[in-house]
């Protein structure tokens, strides 16, 4: 990662305010937001981007070719010749960008720490500060297991979990859900992309990108019953994290299609690819169909079979919560 | 820094920091500064702020890990919990859903042993629990997490978080014995949040209390697994569930739990044979019907019989359920009137301080036996288990 440029919780804020005041007054170049309630999009656009030779001939994946990918798939998945153009639709300078990370499945299969470095890279090439990237999951100590440097302070792009600053003291609530959201997301950052692993789940059936929210509450251990659903809906339904999110990256370097959430060698493979979407539901029904078709080639039942099927993400498009897509006549999908 | 408990009677019961009228709130502040201040110098020296959760965590957080009891292996390094009716299924590196124990490479652990988040010297009627003891102090402590999700819980924020959220001291059984003792407690109070989760360190401390001539009390949901509560609660010289309503609907969408196992376990303590009573929290609109009144009360009379106590207990707005009113009085007058009518011998009326309803009578004579101001008692006067006036046995632990 680079190391620039620090802010200070004072220099946040004022470059919050400042971006607010950009946005209120200046009107500028139209950012990709996430969607407002009831403004579903007509087609949502998915990419699944793969390089067979990600990793070269080892087994570490390498970064020249995942700056590569990612710039392949940003480039598709907002229909631009330009890398930079597809990421200043995204961010402006001025804001905090939060990465979420997921770091549960330890160095077996945890968001790559390549490809939040590409990111990272290009977020600054867009004006972002370093200091004002912000990696995070739920605790530092499994962000340092997994193999992040942990920096909290200076000048640096900022990684550390949510134990450092602790969740809100108050409680966000819709629906089923009422929970204490981590104050990064809410004090430390006003810009979330989202960078999940592409993950068979014991409860949910997949864990992508609108599960891997739960690394952003206090009390997660609450939502898992039924499938996850509709907690997981109904938690992306919270403001703090829908008013922020703006894209998801899913990691798919290597991927899991039976086992999880925890890495289970045997049940993994290596996709060398990324998901990529701006709508989170569409992205989940895509990577849903990924594991479903990697199940049925190792001889494996469906995830309904399974009697797992991955309801949350139908509610997650429903009329009630309208966060997405998953409809597949309305979801492009675009493999390069 | 570890968390002291409000005034309010502690049922999950959702009443919220009522002054239990003068007297006894200046006896609860006594017991309170006391407690503090005792504890200032031991194990509880630090004061309860809102610290951030990197400031509380344990270096050596190891200390709390023991294996759990109550579960079985199963494939993929997965593990079933046995020990409440959820039966949660967990796989490697999750938790089960009350957030304090941990599946590792196949082995599931507690992470709460010794892990004390809450801790006080309580009057034991706070629990509250009038046939026991009335007038002594309860060394009361808890760890975090629940196995259900009350809507309208009062300390949810030990109750619903996770371990390493909250500031806690390492406790180990033994030194809550001594601190029982030192403090004058003649009992250990398991409370605050849920028991059940935390049923080994229960378990452990009861031993050691009784050991050191300290008896163990716990207030639960009573959500829980039959095999798992005879060993654990086996242990208690009394226990208080909390009983949240009459109807399935409302455990399912209030509590996040199921009244059939709630009623199994009391049928199991009665059979036991421990001294039990019986919280219902009446919530405004949600479970205060006469009908269900009426099916509540006839079936403790059939199930438990008309001797264990039955505590109506008011409702204030917490959590997620600040949408609703307090419960008024005439409806829990309404409710012991409903109670009383189908034969219960001993149902009070709680969080309503200086109301008659605390008090208890003798249900033959009708002659005041104990009369409670707030959660002290003023008078006490059953010799003998049983009614001076008229000698007709009353029901309880009534001496030490």
């Amino acid at each position: 990662m680079k190391f620039t440029l620090s802010t200070s919780r004072r220099s946040f804020l004022r470059g919050a305010l400042t971006g607010a005041a950009a946005l209120g007054v200046c009107g500028g170049p139209q950012l990709a937001a996430a969607q407002e309630p009831g403004a579903l999009p007509a087609n949502s656009r998915v990419v699944v981007a793969r390089d067979p030779q990600l990793r070269g001939t080892g087994s570490a994946v390498d970064p020249i070719r995942m700056q590569s990918l990612l710039d392949r798939a940003m480039q598709a998945a907002f229909d631009s010749d330009r890398t930079m153009d597809a990421w200043k639709r995204i961010v402006r300078p001025g804001e905090v960008v939060g990465l979420k990370v997921n770091t549960l499945g330890g160095r077996g299969i945890s968001t790559n720490r390549v490809l939040v470095e590409a990111i990272c890279e290009r977020l600054q090439q867009a004006g972002i500060k370093a200091g004002d990237i912000v990696v995070w999951d739920r605790g530092t100590e499994e962000l340092e297991r997994t193999g992040f440097q942990i920096a909290i302070g200076g000048n640096r792009v900022q990684c550390f979990g949510t134990d450092q600053v602790d969740y809100e003291p108050e409680l966000s609530a819709w629906g089923s859900v009422g929970s204490r959201v981590s104050k990064i997301l809410t004090q430390r950052t006003n810009v979330l992309i989202n960078l999940p692993v592409l993950k068979d789940h014991d409860g949910a059936g997949v864990t992508l990108g609108l599960k891997n929210m739960y690394g952003a509450i206090h009390n997660p251990n609450k939502y898992h019953p039924n499938g996850c659903n509709p907690y997981i809906a109904d938690l992306n339904m919270l403001s703090e994290i829908r008013t922020r999110l703006r894209l998801t990256i899913c990691d798919a370097t290597t991927a899991l299609y039976e086992g999880g959430p925890a890495y289970k060698p045997e049940h993994s493979w290596q996709m060398n690819g990324l998901i990529v979407s701006q709508d989170p539901v569409a992205l989940d029904y895509t990577g849903w169909q990924i594991v479903e078709r990697k199940r049925a080639a190792h001889g494996l039942k469906t995830l309904e079979a399974d009697g797992r099927p991955p309801a949350y993400i139908a509610t997650a498009a429903d009329g009630e919560h309208r966060l997405g897509n998953c409809d597949p006549k309305r979801i492009s999908t675009i493999e390069i | 820094m570890l968390r002291e408990m409000s005034t309010e009677s502690e049922s999950c019961a959702g009443s919220c920091g009522l002054p239990s009228g003068a007297i006894n709130r200046r006896a609860f502040l006594k017991c309170a500064v006391v407690s503090g201040g005792a504890l200032g110098v031991g194990e509880f020296a630090h004061a309860a702020t809102g610290m951030p959760a990197a400031a509380v965590q344990q270096p050596d957080d190891a200390r709390f890990v023991v294996e759990a009891k109550f579960y079985e292996k199963a494939a993929n390094l997965k593990i079933k919990c046995k020990l409440c009716p959820r039966g949660c299924v967990v796989g490697d590196k999750e938790r089960g859903y009350c957030g304090v124990r941990e599946n590792r490479g196949g082995t599931y652990y507690t992470l709460v042993h010794s892990r004390v988040c809450a801790a006080h010297v309580d009057p034991v009627e706070k629990k509250p629990l009038f046939h026991y003891l009335p007038g002594s102090l309860a060394f009361s402590l808890a760890t975090a997490g629940c196995n259900v999700n009350c809507k309208f819980c009062q300390n949810w924020d030990i109750s619903q978080s996770r371990p390493e959220q909250l500031p806690a001291e390492y406790i180990p059984p033994q030194r809550v014995a001594e601190l029982a003792r030192h403090y004058d407690c003649p009992t250990i109070a398991y409370t605050y949040s849920e028991p059940v989760i935390f049923s080994e360190f229960l378990m452990d401390t009861a031993d050691a209390g009784h050991a050191a001539g300290v008896r163990s009390i716990v207030v639960s949901n009573g959500y829980m697994q039959e095999d798992a509560l005879r060993q654990a609660y086996g242990k208690m010289d009394a226990v208080k569930i909390d009983l949240k309503a009459f109807s399935e609907k409302y455990y399912r969408d209030v509590v996040t739990g199921q009244l059939k196992q709630v009623l199994e376990s009391l049928v199991t303590l009665r059979k036991m044979g421990k001294w039990l009573e019986i919280v219902y929290l009446v919530v405004p609109t949600l479970n205060d019907g006469d009908a269900e009144f009426t099916g509540l009360a006839q079936w403790v009379k059939a199930n438990l019989g008309v001797d264990v106590p039955l505590h109506f207990t008011q409702f204030h707005p917490q959590y997620l359920m600040k949408n609703l009113p307090i419960t008024p009085v005439p409806t829990l007058e309404r409710a012991k009137a409903i109670a009383d009518a189908e034969g219960l011998h001993y149902v009070y009326i709680g969080n309503v301080p200086g109301h008659s309803a605390q008090n208890t009578y003798c249900p033959r004579c009708k002659k005041l036996l104990v009369e409670r101001v707030g959660f002290t008692e003023s008078r006490m006067l059953i010799e003998k288990n049983a009614c001076p006036f008229c000698k007709h046995p009353i029901p309880g632990i009534w001496h030490v």
